[in-house]
Parts: structure tokens; C-alpha cells; sequence
């Protein structure tokens, strides 16, 4: 009998971290199934001028190669993708990626709550988004968006957070599907993939 | 507009992203919106990215507190003075002086000398060049480089208030920091402080750096071929295109290019899915600048 109630009906899995997200993230990466069906898609706050680096550091001990999109590129089963510096990383109905450089959000850019929203708009309840440890309140709305289109939605438990105040921002706006510390999450994304074979 | 001060209080609910009071905005209501835009105006949004521009309109809403898509209608077709305001706010006007360091030292280091190699004199174009940083850090590039009297560059930008910033060269005080960690970066051959100074909370710009540029009020989409140029700057401008209108704004700049001439897109753009590709090389991936080589 399986701990998390998850079925074949979701098409991505979009994951937003901050402060102390780094090693949960690597942690995931370098514990998801080889043959892991859905494509990944990450946004993590980073340095906005450091345009090199962060997707060597996260592909290091990846199982999966992690990837930066160019604007307009197609979403791939699969894979893993990392929202690049400094731009706003959106997702479009037809599974494409936008990049846009419009204003700070939470005073991020790459902002997590885009990136949630927008995949919430295109998967709807095909979603699962998950919340990692961080310092501001980026990411509550989107995780809310997600669970009011209907999506699973996922926090890093606040116990196992470097810093709790991204997971504790979204469950006071959202009721939150699952709060699972890191093991528990790659668990979870394991368990998940194997409603595809 | 593009100054972050105006824009967002700490609580979160950020315009654009946020609030439940005011309806989600559908596809069907973009439509409308396109349209009505199109009719009275004739500015063409229709292929613009959806994601933007939904977040574009869903902003404008809260900010200028409209209860409903409808009522937006209602003001863009009745109220010009509203849709000259409007303009600005759909279009993206963040930017900062010397974006992406590197690239510029590349434009600095290999494009202009190859381009000199052939060249006494050249022409530039920002297409899109928003409140004028871009043509700044072009200029501070070409003054240091001992050749800006050589340079006829042309900025144009869809939107008129914006552009007249741009001639201003008056910049928030504040976005300097930035820009000079950016000129750090770029190894100029000064500092960023002498190319401006502070009058009542501002940073105005030398204005001989821009003396010989000429701005001009001018839309991608509907604008035709109105110059040849040996360096087209296209940075973060198609990013708000849907593909298709991508490809015909990139056919109007292949276009506008001498052969051999250099085209610069955002670092992370691309001419890969574009149809006339195969009349580009890549001169620095990294970079995304690129050299056209057939008619």
C-alpha cells in the first residue's frame, strides 16, 4: 500500500527553493529514478549576474543532466530544467517556456511565484509543486494557484528547512497536500514514477 | 513603468501575481483586449508570448483598480490619455546599463574591431531600446573606445514616452549601483560616475554621449525596412513574441542587416527555430550574437 496517493495523470513536476534549498535540491537530483518520466522544472533564487556555474553545481551529482531553456523551447518529458539568472521563467499553453526580464517579484528574478502560476495555468491538476526551504514568501501564491487548479502540492517540511519562512508562508495561504522532509520527497517522486511503467 | 519604486509594497501581493479580488484573466478576455487595442490604435498585441502579456494586463487591472477586463475595454477605447499609459505598462521597460558584463566586453573586444577591420564609419541599431540604457552603455563603449563620433546609431522603441526617457538619459539614482557593478564587470576603462551626475535625486547622463544618436518612435511589428546597419542590438525584445511573429520580426532584421553585418539577441534567445537560421552563423553562442551571411 502506497504512503501518497499519486496516479499516471500528472504531466510535470515544478519544484521552487531559496536560502538552504541547494542541498535538498542536489539531494533530489542525485536520488530521482534514472528512467524519471515527467519533466522537472525547477526555480531556485540565484544570483542575478552570475549567468554561469549553478547548472554545473546542480548537474554535478544530478542523475539528469539539469538545463537552462532558451526562450520558446519545448517542454520534454524527462527533464530537468532550471529557470536561468535573471529572467522570469514562464510556462505557455502548447508546453513551451517564456523568458521575460519584467520587474522583480518578491524581489526575485527568477520569481518562483511565476513559474508556479504559470504551470499551474498550463497543467492544472496534472501539477505537483513543491516548496523547498527559503528566507522570503516567493512561491506561497503560486503553491496556491497550483492547489486551487487542483495540482498536489508539496512543502519541505519546516523542521528539516535550513530556513522556514518560504514553507511557512505557503501553508498559511494554502492548504498544502503533503509536508515531507527531503527523503520523503525523493520517496514521494519515486513512488510517483512508478505509476508509468 | 519601469522604475521598481513605484512598483511593489513588501506584502506579497504583488501587481500582476496575486490578489483574488480581481478576476483571473482568460484567453478570451486577451482577445478582446487585442482587438479592441487594434482597432483604435492599431498597435498588433495578438502574437505577443501569452504568459507576459496576460501577466501585462492582469498588473494594469490592479493597479489602476478596473474590476473587470471589461472595464479596461471600456477605458482603452474611450480614454486615449488612458491608453498612452497603458502602452508602457504592457510593453516590458526593465532594463539596466551594461546587462550581461561579458557580452559587452565581447561586442568591445572582437565585433566592433571586426567590423572596423572592413569599416571607417558603421551604423548601429537598438531595436527596442526601451529608456535608453542600452544606447548608454553602447555609447560609454564606443567613447572609450576612441570611435563614438565614428557611429550613426538609431534607437527605436514602440512606445514614445518611453523613448523620450531614453533621450533624457535621466536615470533613478538608485539603479546606478547596478549599473556601475555592471561597469565593473564590462572593465571600462573609467568609472560609470563620470559619464553622469546627480541633480535632485537622479542621475542625468552626459548628453554628447548620445548627441549623435538619433531616437526614433518605432514598432517591430508593424514597422517596415527603413535602413541598412552593420550591428543590430534585439536584446530581450522577441522574448515577448509568440514564435510566429518571432520569425517575421527576425526576417525585418535579417533584412535590415548589411551582409556581414551582426545581429545581438538575449543570452538566452535563440535563432535555432527560426526559419532563416540558415542565413546566420553564430559568432559567440554564449553571447548570442550572431553574423548574417546570405541574402
Amino acid at each position: 500500500m502506497s504512503q501518497f496517493n499519486v496516479s499516471n495523470i500528472f504531466k510535470a513536476v515544478v519544484i521552487g527553493g531559496s536560502a538552504g534549498s541547494f542541498q535538498g535540491i542536489t539531494k533530489i537530483l542525485a536520488n530521482l529514478p534514472e528512467n524519471f518520466e515527467l519533466p522537472l522544472i525547477l526555480c531556485l533564487h540565484r544570483l542575478k549576474h552570475v549567468r554561469n556555474g549553478f547548472v554545473e553545481a546542480l548537474s554535478l551529482k544530478s542523475v539528469k543532466p539539469v538545463t537552462e531553456p532558451i526562450d520558446k523551447e519545448s517542454i520534454r518529458k524527462g527533464k530537468v530544467y532550471l529557470a536561468p539568472a535573471n529572467y522570469h521563467m514562464s510556462l505557455e499553453l502548447g508546453h513551451s517556456f517564456s523568458l521575460s526580464t519584467e520587474e522583480m517579484i518578491n524581489n526575485s528574478r527568477p520569481a518562483i511565484d511565476i513559474t508556479l502560476e504559470t504551470a499551474a495555468y498550463v497543467f492544472k491538476e496534472k501539477l505537483i509543486g513543491i516548496l523547498l526551504s527559503g528566507a522570503n514568501r516567493d512561491g506561497a501564491m503560486g503553491m496556491k494557484k497550483i492547489k486551487d487548479r487542483g495540482g498536489i502540492t508539496i512543502v519541505q517540511d519546516p523542521s528539516d528547512c535550513m530556513i522556514d519562512t518560504m514553507p511557512r508562508a505557503a501553508m498559511e495561504l494554502t492548504k498544502v497536500d503533503y509536508v515531507l522532509n527531503t527523503q520523503k520527497i525523493i520517496d514521494f517522486l519515486i513512488e510517483l514514477n512508478k505509476q508509468y511503467k | 513603468m519601469f522604475d521598481s519604486q513605484k512598483v511593489y509594497s513588501g506584502s506579497g501581493n504583488s501587481p500582476g501575481h496575486g490578489s483574488d479580488k480581481i478576476q483571473e484573466v482568460e484567453i478570451a478576455d486577451l482577445r478582446k483586449i487585442t482587438q479592441a487595442v487594434k482597432n483604435c490604435y492599431g498597435y498588433d498585441f495578438t502574437e505577443y508570448a501569452m504568459s507576459s502579456f496576460k501577466r501585462r494586463i492582469q498588473r494594469i487591472l490592479e493597479l489602476y483598480k478596473l474590476p473587470t477586463v471589461d472595464h479596461l475595454i471600456k477605458k482603452i477605447e474611450t480614454e486615449k490619455a488612458f491608453f498612452e499609459e497603458f502602452l508602457p505598462e504592457i510593453t516590458v521597460n526593465v532594463t539596466e546599463m551594461f546587462r550581461d558584463p561579458s557580452f559587452w566586453r565581447e561586442v568591445r573586444d572582437h565585433i566592433i574591431p571586426n567590423i572596423l577591420l572592413n569599416h571607417e564609419t558603421f551604423s548601429i541599431w537598438h531595436a527596442g531600446c526601451s529608456s535608453g540604457e542600452e544606447v548608454f552603455s553602447m555609447a560609454i563603449l564606443l567613447k572609450e573606445m576612441g570611435i563614438l563620433d565614428k557611429v550613426n546609431i538609431i534607437a527605436s522603441d514602440i512606445d514614445k514616452p518611453i523613448l523620450s526617457k531614453a533621450e533624457k538619459g535621466e536615470y533613478i539614482i538608485k539603479n546606478m549601483e547596478l549599473n556601475e557593478k555592471n561597469y565593473i564587470r564590462f572593465q571600462g576603462t573609467s568609472t560609470l560616475k563620470n559619464y553622469y551626475e546627480e541633480k535632485n535625486g537622479k542621475a542625468v547622463m552626459d548628453q554628447s554621449l548620445i548627441k549623435k544618436v538619433s531616437f526614433r518612435n518605432y514598432d517591430l511589428v508593424r514597422g517596415g525596412v527603413f535602413n541598412k546597419f552593420d550591428l543590430i542590438l534585439c536584446r530581450n525584445v522577441m522574448i515577448y513574441f509568440n514564435q510566429n511573429l518571432q520569425n517575421s520580426v527576425l526576417k525585418k532584421l535579417h533584412e535590415s542587416l548589411f551582409k556581414y553585418g551582426y545581429l545581438a539577441i538575449g543570452s538566452k534567445e535563440s535563432l535555432i527555430w527560426c526559419e532563416i537560421a540558415n542565413k546566420f552563423i553564430v559568432v559567440n553562442n554564449e553571447e548570442k550574437i550572431y553574423k548574417k551571411i546570405k541574402e
